[in-house]
């Protein structure tokens, strides 16, 4: 017998509000079932469950707020019934539960919020809702809601596209100024309380690319790789020699953790950056890891990432290439140790066996933390990454 | 199917990706991952979305030719004839 919990989606999240049920007592779920709806300050979160099992029952209704780490529902095995204990022991429902001691003090910090408008001016609304009006343009507010305490739930939208016809705003959906405020306050955080150190190194990229686009060139564009996805794997790979740049900085000090959570920055239209996590990349294939960053960015740019994605990334992958730029050197999110970052793939004369010829390269940087590690460490860290790159195959 | 009927559904694809921007009143010459603020990803999605709705191949050696509007309507037209 488990606890769901209502999830900390950061630092300054107290408490936040139950919208919906997506899962009936009796449901049998898996690990990684969205389960319930959670409105919070940052806006309303798909909450995802971590492990299998059968919801025994609720112990709080919808439109009920609670502080966070109050359990939300029972969850069985789904094996004969054993009495219930009287006391039933909190163990929270984490990614990395059976990996991973539970980190103590707060969970990790979340500093970049999706939809972060103030609660007061951001109408209840479930996901799907939110999702379908965004689609449909449809502007939240001028609804009213049909669901549990005035939120807004599908059928509301259904009927407001019925009788408009407006053009889209997905755009305006989010708050930037609420975005920047919250990426303000977590670098400010990172910059005031994190010793960084910076390398940075030229990675020959010549034979990834020329690997892509060979199996690129077989292949449908559902199907196709882009190199963001031979990146994620080769920090990956190279992490599981490094577990200095994998964790949580917190009170007790650095706490590596066995799960490879890799956040990704997202850029967000507009302005603003988020950088969910893509779960355990360390066993997932090429295939795999392109499939969830494509799914991945877009869930990021319509608001409907889940709480897991929010709540642990172990590492964050910036690849600001994308943009044109050589090199980016990145500000860690706390409290996790360590950020790589990509430059754009260019072409350069580059010296190799005696000879000089034009190669295709890209940067490598890394931003990590002093108080988990040392720029030696993280020289092989980065020099790793570079080797795994070199056989693009393997990746 | 027209040169205008790719045009739509070119314009109906890049206001997926970024409905903020009026793709109509767009200068056809202008670099449309400047214009749109496209990275690969988008512009994965996009080559995805037009290849399924054309029902044509747009192998990736082809991406240049969909650097601009103008330069994109174009190639599809054309990929679109030559497959019919």
């Amino acid at each position: 017998m488990a606890e769901f919990l209502m999830p900390s989606l950061g630092a300054d999240m107290e408490a936040g509000t139950l919208v919906e049920w997506l899962k009936q007592p009796g449901d049998r779920v898996k690990r990684g079932d969205v389960v319930a709806v959670v409105e919070t300050q940052k806006g309303a979160i798909e909450v995802d469950i971590f492990e299998d099992g059968i919801i025994e029952r609720w112990l709080v209704e919808p439109g009920t707020t609670v502080p966070v780490g109050t359990p939300l529902a029972l969850i069985g095995s789904g094996e004969p019934a054993a009495a219930i204990p009287a006391s039933i022991p909190r163990v929270p429902v984490s990614a990395s539960a059976s990996e991973v001691p539970p980190a103590p003090g707060p969970q990790p910090w979340v500093p970049l919020p999706i939809e972060p408008k103030p609660r007061s001016h951001r109408p209840r609304a479930s996901p799907a809702a939110r999702r379908w009006a965004a689609e449909r343009g449809i502007a939240l507010d001028a609804l009213t809601g049909s669901g549990p305490r005035g939120a807004i739930v599908l059928d509301d939208v259904e009927r407001a596209v019925a009788s408009l016809a407006p053009l889209p705003t997905a755009a305006k959906r989010l708050d930037f100024g609420e975005m920047r405020r919250a990426i303000a306050a977590a670098m400010s955080r990172s910059k005031r309380e994190i010793p960084h150190y910076y390398l940075s190194t030229t990675v020959d990229l010549t034979r990834a690319l020329a690997w892509l686009e060979t199996v690129n060139a077989t292949r449908p564009p559902a199907q196709r790789l882009l190199l963001a996805a031979l990146l994620l794997r080769a920090v990956a790979g190279a992490l599981g020699k490094a577990p200095e740049f994998n964790g949580y900085y917190t009170a007790e000090g650095f706490q590596p953790t066995a799960g490879i959570h890799i956040g990704a920055a997202i850029a967000i239209r507009g302005g603003g950056l988020i950088a969910p996590a893509i779960h355990d990349v360390n066993r997932l294939s090429l295939d795999e890891v392109m499939a969830r960053l494509r799914d991945l960015v877009a869930r990021a740019r319509s608001g409907a990432l889940r709480s897991s994605e929010l709540s642990d990334p172990t590492i964050t992958v910036t690849n600001l290439g994308e943009r044109g730029v050589e090199a980016v050197f990145g500000i860690i999110y706390p409290p996790q140790v360590a950020l790589v970052g990509f430059g754009a793939p260019v072409e350069r004369p580059w010296a190799a066996s005696g000879q000089v010829a034009l190669r295709r390269v890209l940067t490598a940087t890394l931003a990590a933390d002093h108080r988990a590690s040392d720029g030696h460490r993280g020289a092989l860290f980065l020099a790793d990454i570079d080797r795994r790159l070199q056989n693009p195959e393997a990746l | 199917m027209t040169r205008n009927d790719v045009t739509a559904v070119l314009v109906d694809e890049l206001g997926r990706i970024a409905p903020e921007i009026d793709a109509i009143g767009l200068n056809p010459d202008a670099d449309l991952r400047e214009e749109f603020d496209i990275d690969s990803m988008d512009f994965l999605n996009l080559v995805t979305a037009l290849s399924q709705r054309l029902q044509i191949d747009i192998p990736e050696i082809d991406y240049p030719n969909l650097a601009t509007f103008g330069h994109a309507v174009k190639y599809l037209t054309q990929k679109l004839g030559t497959a019919g």
